[in-house]
């Protein structure tokens, strides 16, 4: 019996039970299709925050209140929490690991105008020049902010492409005013567009100097503010110190400066772009795990639905089994014949899954702006796994089939 | 091997075993049949008659004693062989016909070589050649429920022939048939014996026992009676009647 006889056999089973075989498969189909749209998910996802992080500097160490995270978050402690300030950023800026120290402070602002047209919700950054040292910031037209606007708490802005696209889409915005929640701005430069993270800009961001920022935005001192505000101060080690040197340099200044006992834990956090990447890994080691969880039981019930409808059939053909050995079907005939009918509901049903799992990948790349990206192992996983459910639950029926007796099995009603 | 009987049984029996009950359906057959013999299976109902041929078609396997087939002991060989020897050597006519209900009667006719490996081109040809020789030609792609009773019978006939089996076994083939479909499927029966084929035929029909040369007669799992001409193959063919 050559395997197109074979394989011509099993599909004839599923022309003539369509409806039985597709209800059979899918639990396979739910599962492969679990897994390739959230692999093909996290994937585009994966590639999208890697890109973000990058843009950050890769070697970038911020020193800030609160670490990045999820944790446990202990408001309490972090209200107690000394402010950071210009001083600790100028002390940082004399240790010698460190090349380039840039503080900065940011804040949501709701009210940008030009001429009646107005803008909402921008993050509006105060930086030194230095700034483009620690954040990839990259100036379009114009300039960007310099020694001499920071001196003089110049009130000049640098803008995001959001904000021209918003208030000047005819003309070019260098050396036009805008206003910032009642404060006139001259604007003296644009910035290169970033795109978005999570549908979320990165382009609707407003810079001024520093010392701009601190005359005319005073904080509020709001609870809010108390715990996570106060400056962020970037850093950029010095070329041939790695950034774990740097750190150490960095965390026992500031140690130093607050007057911590050696018992006494950090009150202050130091932040780096593997920071965010574990933060990252972190999330999506969840879904992952969610992932294996859902799809290892929709496989399972999958595979024990094929187990389940492959003993039916086992017991319905009987005497066809035992007509087919009367005829010269040998054991392994039957055996190849049953096991080939399972893998092939498996796989089929794996193959729908896949085409599905794609489809929403698809599907919510054009609602959620993400990049969905499949890669080929994914296919070839959800395929080798529909296998193998085929395989480890079709056979037992299989070979029960195998084993009947050719006279027992035609006699059977 | 000339001269040497196709099928040679000694002290056959079979014993069924259902949970306490034993039931010896054979006790002890000594049966020989040479090539191209003829042979009736009479006996009454229970006599056993069913369980000798599936014995001799290899469909199940004695309790004890020995079976010849073509010089090969039968009951030494394994499963594989087993297969090998109903694929080629046996071809089995059922009283209830036995085709596969959704398969075509060319496909049918086509099972018994797929399993023998015939290629897909000889394997068509055949059918063909088959299905004409029972005269169903113009049937070959029906499905067994669009056929009359003797029609699926001759389709099982033309399955049985599939692999050129050195022996036919026919277990009540007419029993399931009116008159008329029976004198039809016993013609050909009659054909293929005149064509130098060995066949047993399990019948209670005296009529169709007149057709072969020999009768043997089955009582509660014995061999009661055996009217065995001196010459059996040649008297076989010139007993039947033109
Ligand atoms: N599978 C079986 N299990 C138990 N007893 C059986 C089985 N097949 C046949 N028998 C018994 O064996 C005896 C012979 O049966 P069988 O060979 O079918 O007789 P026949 O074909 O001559 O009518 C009967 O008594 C029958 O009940
Ligand atoms: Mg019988």
């Amino acid at each position: 019996m050559t395997f197109w006889d074979l394989l011509k056999l099993s599909l004839a089973t599923f022309r003539t039970h369509r409806m039985r075989s597709f209800l059979t498969a899918l639990g396979i189909i739910i599962g492969v299709m679990t897994v390739i749209a959230i692999v093909a998910l996290i994937q585009g996802m994966n590639f999208e925050v890697e890109r973000q992080i990058s843009t950050l500097g890769s070697n970038t160490i911020y020193v800030q209140k609160v670490a990045w995270g999820m944790g446990q978050i202990d408001f309490d402690e972090l209200a107690g929490r000394p402010d950071l300030g210009l001083a600790d950023a100028e002390a940082l800026g004399r240790l010698r690991s460190l090349a380039h120290v840039a503080p900065q402070r940011s804040r949501n602002v709701n009210r940008i105008t030009h001429r009646g047209e107005k803008v909402t919700s921008v993050g509006l950054v105060g930086a030194t020049p230095a700034v483009v040292h620690t954040v990839n910031y990259r100036v379009e037209t114009g300039r960007f902010i310099n020694t001499d606007d920071s001196l003089r708490k110049r009130a000049v802005c640098v803008v995001g492409p959001y904000i021209v696209d918003n208030l000047f889409p005819e003309v070019n915005p260098v050396g036009r005013k805008l206003t910032i929640e009642g404060r006139r701005f001259t604007i003296i430069g644009v910035l290169e567009a970033k795109g978005s993270f999570l549908g979320q800009s990165q382009d609707n961001i407003i810079i001024v100097p520093l010392s701009t920022f601190d005359k005319y935005f005073p904080e509020p001192r709001s609870r809010r503010e108390r715990i996570f505000g106060g400056i962020t101060i970037g850093a950029v080690p010095r070329p041939g110190v790695t950034v774990e040197q740097a750190i150490d340099d960095m965390r026992e200044l500031m140690r130093r400066r607050h007057g911590l006992g050696y018992d006494k834990p950090d009150d202050f956090a130091i932040n780096t772009q593997d920071t965010l990447r574990e933060l990252y890994q972190n999330i999506t080691r969840v879904a992952f795990i969610v992932m294996i969880a859902v799809a290892g039981i929709s496989l399972l019930v999958g595979g024990i639905g094929i187990m389940n409808i492959m003993l039916v059939a086992v017991a319905e053909r009987t005497r066809e089994i035992g007509l087919r050995k009367a005829l010269g079907a040998t054991n392994r005939d039957v055996l190849w014949q049953f096991l080939l009918e399972a893998v092939l509901l498996a796989v089929v049903g794996g193959a729908i899954g896949i085409l599905l799992g794609l489809g929403i990948a698809k599907l919510a790349e054009a609602l959620a702006h993400l990049k969905a990206a499949a890669p080929f192992w994914t296919i070839l996983l959800g395929f080798g796994f529909s296998a193998g459910v085929g395989i480890f639950f079709g056979i037992y029926p299989a070979s029960r089939a195998a084993r009947l007796n050719p006279i027992d099995a035609l006699r059977y009603e | 091997m000339p001269g040497q009987p196709l099928i040679r049984t000694e002290n056959l029996a079979k014993v069924y075993r259902t949970g306490k009950v034993e039931v010896r359906a054979l006790c002890g057959v000594d049966l020989e049949v040479g090539r191209g013999e003829y042979v009736v299976l009479m006996g009454p109902s229970g006599s056993g008659k069913s369980t000798l041929m599936h014995l001799l078609g290899c469909l199940d396997t004695p309790t004890s004693g020995h079976y010849w087939l073509d010089d090969r002991d039968i009951t030494t060989l394994d499963e594989v062989e087993l297969a090998r020897f109903r694929n080629r050597q046996v071809g089995f006519v059922f009283q209830s016909f036995n085709l596969l209900p959704r398969l075509s009667a060319r496909a049918n006719v086509t099972l018994p070589m797929v399993y023998a490996g015939v290629k897909p081109r000889e394997r068509a040809l055949r059918a063909r050649e088959l299905l004409e020789q029972v005269g169903l030609a113009d049937r070959a792609d029906h499905r067994p429920n669009e056929l009359s009773g003797g029609e699926m019978q001759r389709v099982a006939l033309a399955r049985a022939l599939a692999n050129r089996p050195s022996l036919i076994l026919a277990d009540e083939p007419t029993g399931n048939l009116d008159t008329r479909t029976s004198e039809e499927i016993m013609t050909l029966l009659d054909n293929f014996a005149r064509q130098g084929n060995t066949i047993i035929i399990v019948t209670h029909d005296p009529e169709v026992a007149a057709h072969a040369g020999r009768v043997v007669r089955l009582r509660d799992g014995r061999i009661e009676d055996d009217d065995r001409p001196p010459s059996a193959s040649r008297d076989a063919r010139t007993a039947v009647k033109p």
